[in-house]
């Protein structure tokens, strides 16, 4: 049978129909989330659910308006993010291409430890960070903010990178190394560009992980600093009156996230399975 | 005395650890950078985790309370002792523990058969599966808000008014079932990640091993079990792990949902220590309680690795 004929075989057919409604009763959530944003706060809030009704783009004018804050918490969400997922980075490739390309004896341990430390769930640290924060100004500014993402993520970074450049073969950086190319040369020319989709999918990661984290930004920040979790998580009190602006607001949150997941996500997942999958 | 050919052979001795001592200086010098690049990211995550984690030891054993900064000096195991005797700790434990152990259950279970559905060629199979996965991506807090005011309210919610269409009383589902809610959005979020590390596996099954034991005769179940299970193991691993470390500190879901109630039936323990630092103000307490986290997702850790390296063994055996 061709590929084309097999699709439309009986068997086929019947696992299409339940994949699709599995599909579509996962992204159900979301629909109603999006049609609710298109509403008016009356329509929004209705006993029987009103499937049809006169979209209005008011809710999202509302949400993005002038004072309504969703611009200083967005900004707020992309500059940590960005800034955390550059900065782990800087810190991942050169630990991860020491691991990979120069082991040593405490190789291995150093690994394990530090994959380890994200066995430390936050609540482990957040009372000292809480009060040392304090105590020095961190709280509710962006860098605080930035270096527990960057804490945050640095494990499974470093994890994910080590896995992407332990697939290279060591004898291209013996060759360069008797070319007379130093360590720093051999890194920046002939394994960063090899191991670039690698690192991509590993900043994507850090980028989606740091934009959805919500513990964090609600305990360290106040206003300043807050990222979008905190903006939408102001809602949470709101009974009927924001629905429709809510949705609105959460739709701006989630949607690039979203989009972006929808690009990275087999390259993501080749990196998280630790070279298990090929 | 020593003959002239001793003198020779020690001069030769010599000589060898010599030229080895040169061979090993010069391979120092060679990896003698390494340290210096791995040094950044060991000093980032010593200043940010272990440091921290060791201040949190040191509260725990000191009177430390934010309304009362009178009372302070060595504690003992006061606080620990306080702790033992806080029924809504040992309750906060039974959380999160529950909702780890289902959570994981569910998501690997629904996430296995969502994989397994669509591995099978369907029409419009890439954008169902795109549908699918995107839960996955949206941000907790978000999560908490769609199913607490659009599906569970139990008057404007989806549920209600399908409950009602049904001809049943609807059922306000926070107050009632809290846990099964949470665990149900939780579900919700993380059965895409489940299914999608899942499917990458079985697109990875060794096709020549598949046809081997088709040829001899093997039924779809044999094969699923003795073929696609164990190369599964490995990815499954992945998720069991990944997902553990989030589950153990699930939050936003419950932040914005039940804020832990109705009581403290959906208190686990993240809730339990955010709300004894921020509303009771007691360091101390909430401290030797966050030993105690870090202690259960250790035991997490541990049970965890010796699953899977007895896994993996196994599968090396085979």
């Amino acid at each position: 049978m061709s590929a084309q004929a097999k699709r439309f075989s009986g068997a086929n057919i019947a696992f299409g129909v339940l994949g699709w409604a599995v599909a579509l009763l996962m992204f159900l959530p979301l629909i109603w989330l999006l049609v609710t944003a298109f509403k008016t706060e009356a329509e929004a809030f209705t006993v029987t659910p009103q499937l049809f009704f006169e979209p209005t783009l008011d809710s999202f004018k509302a949400a993005l308006a002038q004072g309504a804050g969703y611009w200083h918490y967005a900004w707020n969400s992309v500059f940590t993010a960005l800034a955390s997922t550059v900065i782990g980075l800087m810190l991942t490739v050169p630990a991860a291409y020491a691991m990979a390309f120069y082991p040593s004896k405490r190789t291995d341990f150093t690994l394990v430890w530090m994959v380890s430390t994200k066995f430390i769930p936050a609540v482990g640290v957040l009372v000292p960070i809480f009060l040392v924060y304090k105590t020095i100004g961190l709280l509710d500014n962006v860098w605080g903010l930035i270096a527990l993402y960057t804490a945050m993520n640095l494990p499974i970074m470093i994890w994910m990178v080590y896995s992407y450049f332990r697939d290279i073969p060591k004898d291209l950086v013996e060759a360069a190394n008797i070319d007379g190319a130093s360590m720093g040369q051999t890194m920046l020319k002939v394994i960063l560009p090899l191991a670039t989709p690698g690192l991509a999918s590993t900043g994507l990661l850090a980028l989606i992980l740091a934009w959805n984290e919500s513990f964090w930004s609600i305990t360290m920040t106040n206003y300043q600093a807050s990222t979008l979790p905190v903006y939408i998580a102001s809602f949470k009190s709101a009974e009927g009156m924001f629905w429709a602006k809510m949705s609105a607001a959460s739709v701006l949150s989630i949607a690039p996230i979203i989009v972006l997941g929808w690009f990275a996500q087999r390259q993501m997942v080749r990196g998280l399975t630790f070279g298990a999958v090929k | 005395m020593p003959n002239d050919r001793d003198l020779l052979l020690a001069s030769t001795i010599t000589h060898d650890t010599e030229t080895a001592r040169a061979a090993a200086r010069r391979e120092k010098a060679r990896r003698a950078p390494a340290k210096w690049l791995l040094a950044p990211a060991v000093i980032f995550l010593l200043v940010w985790m272990i440091v921290p984690l060791a201040m949190t030891g040191y509260y725990s054993f000191r009177n430390y309370n934010l309304m009362m900064p009178s009372i302070t000096g060595w504690a003992g195991w006061t606080n620990y002792k306080i702790l033992w005797g806080d029924p809504t700790f040992w309750s906060a434990l039974g959380v999160t523990l529950l909702i780890v152990v289902v959570c994981l259950a569910v998501t690997v279970g629904l996430g296995l058969a969502l994989a397994l559905l669509f591995h099978r060629n369907f029409v419009g199979r890439g954008v169902a599966r795109t549908l699918a996965v995107a839960p996955f991506f949206v941000m907790p807090v978000v999560t908490g808000l769609i199913w607490k005011n659009m599906l569970f309210h139990p008057a404007y919610g989806l549920l209600a008014w399908l409950f009602r269409t049904l001809g049943f009383e609807p059922i306000d589902w926070l107050a009632q079932f809290p846990l099964a809610s949470i665990i149900t959005m939780i579900s919700w979020e993380w059965t895409p990640f489940a299914m999608l590390v899942l499917l990458t596996g079985l697109q990875s099954l060794p096709e020549d091993q598949l046809e081997a034991v088709r040829l001899d005769g093997a039924n779809k179940w044999h094969e699923f079990r003795h073929i696609v299970i164990p190369h599964l193991g490995q990815v499954l691993y992945v998720v069991v792990m990944l997902e553990s470390i989030f589950f153990l500190t699930s939050f936003a879901e419950i932040y914005t949902t039940t804020s832990g109630g109705p009581g403290t039936a959906s208190t686990n323990l993240p809730y339990y220590i955010f709300q004894g630092t921020f509303v009771q103000y007691d360091i101390g307490v909430s401290s030797a309680a966050a030993i105690g986290a870090v202690i259960l997702a250790n035991i997490f850790a541990i049970f965890l690795i010796r699953f899977v390296a007895g896994n993996l063994n196994a599968g090396e055996a085979r």
